[in-house]
């Protein structure tokens, strides 16, 4: 393998929670050395950085690949195209497609395909309950010795206590991470956006945020009562915040993410019913977009993913509450969160933490750092270009980004996974 | 300034000279109306589609009546039975039907927002009919006129708007239309029957009728719909009708001269007496079913005269 030394690069470290300017060396595709003193060895490849960015590649937790059911969607091939032209080295992918990822037959296969033709790292995640029916619970053992790295039935919230109570006690006896989405499905059943001022005009059937809350606290009580090894998929209200603070202080194994799309849009972006803002849980208020960015900052909230979810011309070109939830987010992921940044709202550490460090400590992988011995999965990254998104420019299969012709900054120059470049890198 | 809009799919959009111009011409419309030869050419040549995917006969019948007397060919798609029913999507329905050239489009959909959704695919006027619980606003246009025509102003009134408001796309859009004319709005329901966060909308919530309804100059109740009753919003329809059902003790506390409406059709006996309904000094109902079919044939007018503008490539004036 060769070596490679990057020169004159904005180091971001999540681990050091700092930026510094200098180089890093790579050797057999993992990191090998960082500083302004590196011996330079003799065949060693350089690439001169000019002064950009060079962070951990972003590992992103619950990327829906449609294969296998729906690969006229999304494949793995295209997926793995979008995350390598978005700075993400590693997808951890959901189970929701269909049939459902929820035996070590359906999940080999997952495996296999994403080997054969994603140029990134994929990682699945199973199902909890067969069928994500939410009445029996998986083969979590198989799963786990067939590569599994968490448990999850998505967006379906399995209603029944005495069933999650069990699947939460056994996945704990395997030290399994469970993924939950935390939702009342009563008070959320055929609701399209946030109950408020922005429903009501639009007479659009709405979720009360205080229906995650809800769900938060029991999920809660049933951690307490297993012990179980818990991140809830996405937070994305304030009355949930307090919840989560209590929980975390005392002393459960939990941990939190949320979407990138709940921290920079809200329920307004969706003004004459545009069907690519509608994703699940439907976008917040503004105040509850700003709490969930403050929390980013203390560290209640963990992770940001996309939650990319690919969805065809077809299931959005209709009626409001008729269409489809879901929005692509690989390749917007990083300009995304960089608004963040732009806005004085978040540091550069802080975002790479959540969006790379934390997720893969949480997710068992060994991504995220810039340490030596790290595997060099790298994205090198100018935070400042600027452009207008064109969405028939993604890479992904469906083209359903809410920040179709907005204005961005942030552009992915190159992407390296295990020291190749996978993007870029010319 | 003039009536400027392309469509009408909501009251949201329109100035309220727009709402004025609209009125103003339904007058003339009612004067016509009321003659024995009920015939203008405002549409002759025209051809006017109504697209019900939900079921209507008194609006369908109300557009319909409006197109004849205008001079439009006016066809009925009774889409509930038809293709819709064999999977085709609504926005293939509307490229299929935007190829026979339709100029004006009349259509009822289930769906919040799928009037809108329609209407950024053809390039006819589109009119919304009612669209799920979003808008409906030719009904707030007629109720307007009514109130206009009975009180001889349209600010300044009180005006109470009674039942269930968060199904309602008549509520919403008559709240917004007469919020824009400075009117003072109150809503009065179960909080069962109430959009959220709808006292940010700059009306007052009761839920008492009695105090709702204190002073008003107009009471406007709303249909109790019977799917409502199964889905838990109210515990039944005869405690419905003891607490917010429209009874002479009730309007009591009204202003003397209060009018009393409803967009029909009415259930007796559920949110409104009988006898109120049909008291001649007090309930504008059937005056509401006259002013429908005159705000229609101002509202297609206006937006044929666009039509033919932006045809001719005239720029409509902003």
């Amino acid at each position: 393998m060769t070596t490679l030394l990057f020169t004159d690069v904005h180091l971001i470290d999540p681990e050091a929670g700092a930026v510094t300017h200098g180089a890093l060396l790579v050797k057999d595709g993992v990191i090998a050395g960082h500083g302004a003193e590196l011996s330079v060895p003799e065949d060693a490849q350089v690439i001169d950085g000019h002064g950009k960015y060079l962070a951990p590649g972003i590992v992103d937790i619950g990327v829906k690949v449609c294969e296998p059911g729906e690969r006229h969607k999304e494949s793995f091939k295209s997926a793995g195209q979008a995350a390598a032209a978005g700075g993400v080295t590693t997808m951890v992918t959901r189970p929701d497609t269909a049939p459902a990822i929820d035996s070590p037959e359906t999940l080999e296969f997952v495996t296999r395909r994403a080997n054969e033709v994603a140029p990134v790292n994929v990682v699945p995640m199973a199902a909890l309950t067969k069928g994500r029916q939410g009445r029996e619970m998986t083969e979590i053992g198989f799963l786990l010795d067939a590569g599994a790295v968490a448990f999850t039935d998505c967006d379906h919230v399995i209603s029944d206590n005495k069933v999650l109570s069990r699947a939460l006690s056994y996945a704990r006896s395997l030290n399994a991470l469970v993924m939950g989405h935390p939702q009342d499905p009563g008070l959320s059943e055929g609701a399209a956006v946030t109950s408020g001022k922005f429903a009501s005009l639009r007479g659009l059937p709405a979720v009360s945020p205080m229906a995650e809350r809800m769900g938060i606290d029991r999920d809660i009580a049933l951690l307490e009562m297993t012990g179980a090894k818990y991140h809830f998929d996405q937070i994305t209200t304030a009355r949930a915040l307090p919840a989560l603070e209590r929980a975390k202080k005392n002393g459960l194994d939990v941990t939190a993410g949320t979407s990138i799309h709940h921290l920079t849009l809200n329920e307004f972006d969706v003004a004459d019913y545009r069907t690519f803002f509608k994703v699940k849980p439907p976008l917040r208020s503004e105040d509850d977009r700003i709490a969930i960015v403050e929390a980013l900052r203390h560290g209640l909230i963990d992770t940001i993913s996309s939650f990319h979810t690919p969805q065809d011309e077809e299931s959005k070109r209709l009626p409001y509450e008729e269409a489809a939830s879901g929005a692509v987010g690989l390749e917007t992921l990083l300009p995304a969160a960089l608004r963040l940044y732009h806005s004085g709202d978040l540091t550069l550490p802080q975002l790479f933490r959540a969006m790379a460090l934390n997720p893969a400590k949480r997710f068992g992988l060994p991504g995220g750092r810039l340490g030596n011995g790290a595997p060099a999965d790298l994205v090198l990254f100018d935070p400042d270009a600027p452009f207008i998104l064109d969405r028939f420019t993604l890479h992904s299969k469906s083209k359903n980004t809410p920040f179709d012709g907005q204005r961005m900054q942030g552009k992915v120059l190159a992407t390296y996974v295990g020291g190749v470049a996978v993007f870029g890198g010319n | 300034m003039t009536f400027t809009q392309k469509h009408l799919l909501g009251i949201e959009p329109l100035h309220p000279s727009e709402i004025t111009a609209v009125m103003d011409l339904a007058d003339q419309y009612v004067a016509l109306n009321r003659r024995e030869v009920k015939r203008s050419d405002a549409l002759a040549g025209l051809t006017q589609i109504n697209m019900f995917f939900e079921n209507s006969t008194r609006t369908q019948a109300s557009f319909e009546l409006a197109g004849m007397r205008l001079g439009a060919d006016v066809m009925n798609m009774a889409m509930q039975a038809s293709s819709i029913k064999k999977g085709e999507t609504l926005i293939d329905t509307a490229l299929t039907l935007n190829a026979m050239h339709p100029d004006l489009l009349v259509v009822r959909h289930p769906h919040s927002g799928a009037v809108d959704l329609l209407a950024q695919k053809v390039n006819c006027a589109v009119l919304n009919a009612g669209d799920g619980r979003h808008e409906h606003p030719t009904q707030a246009l007629l109720d307007a006129l009514t109130i206009r025509r009975a009180k001889g102003r349209l600010h300044r009134l009180n005006i109470a708007i009674c039942g269930d408001i968060a199904h309602s796309r008549v509520a919403r859009s008559n709240l917004i239309l007469l919020g824009k004319m400075e009117n003072r709005v109150r809503l009065v329901g179960p909080p069962t029957l109430m959009p959220a966060q709808i006292d940010q909308f700059g009306v007052e919530v009761y839920h008492d009728m009695e105090e709702g309804l204190k002073d008003v100059d107009v009471v406007m109740m709303l249909r109790l719909q019977k799917e409502r009753m199964d889905g838990g919003f109210i515990p039944s329809e005869r405690e419905y009708y003891h607490r917010y059902g429209l009874d002479a003790e009730k309007l009591a506390v009204a202003k003397p001269d209060a009018i009393v409406m409803h967009p029909g059709p009415m259930n007796r006996g559920v949110e409104i007496d009988g006898t109120i309904a049909d008291d001649i000094n007090r309930s504008v109902i059937q005056e509401q079913v006259e002013m429908g079919v005159a705000v229609r044939m101002a509202a297609m007018d206006l937006l044929a005269r666009n039509l033919r503008d932006a045809r001719a490539g005239k720029e409509v004036m902003a």
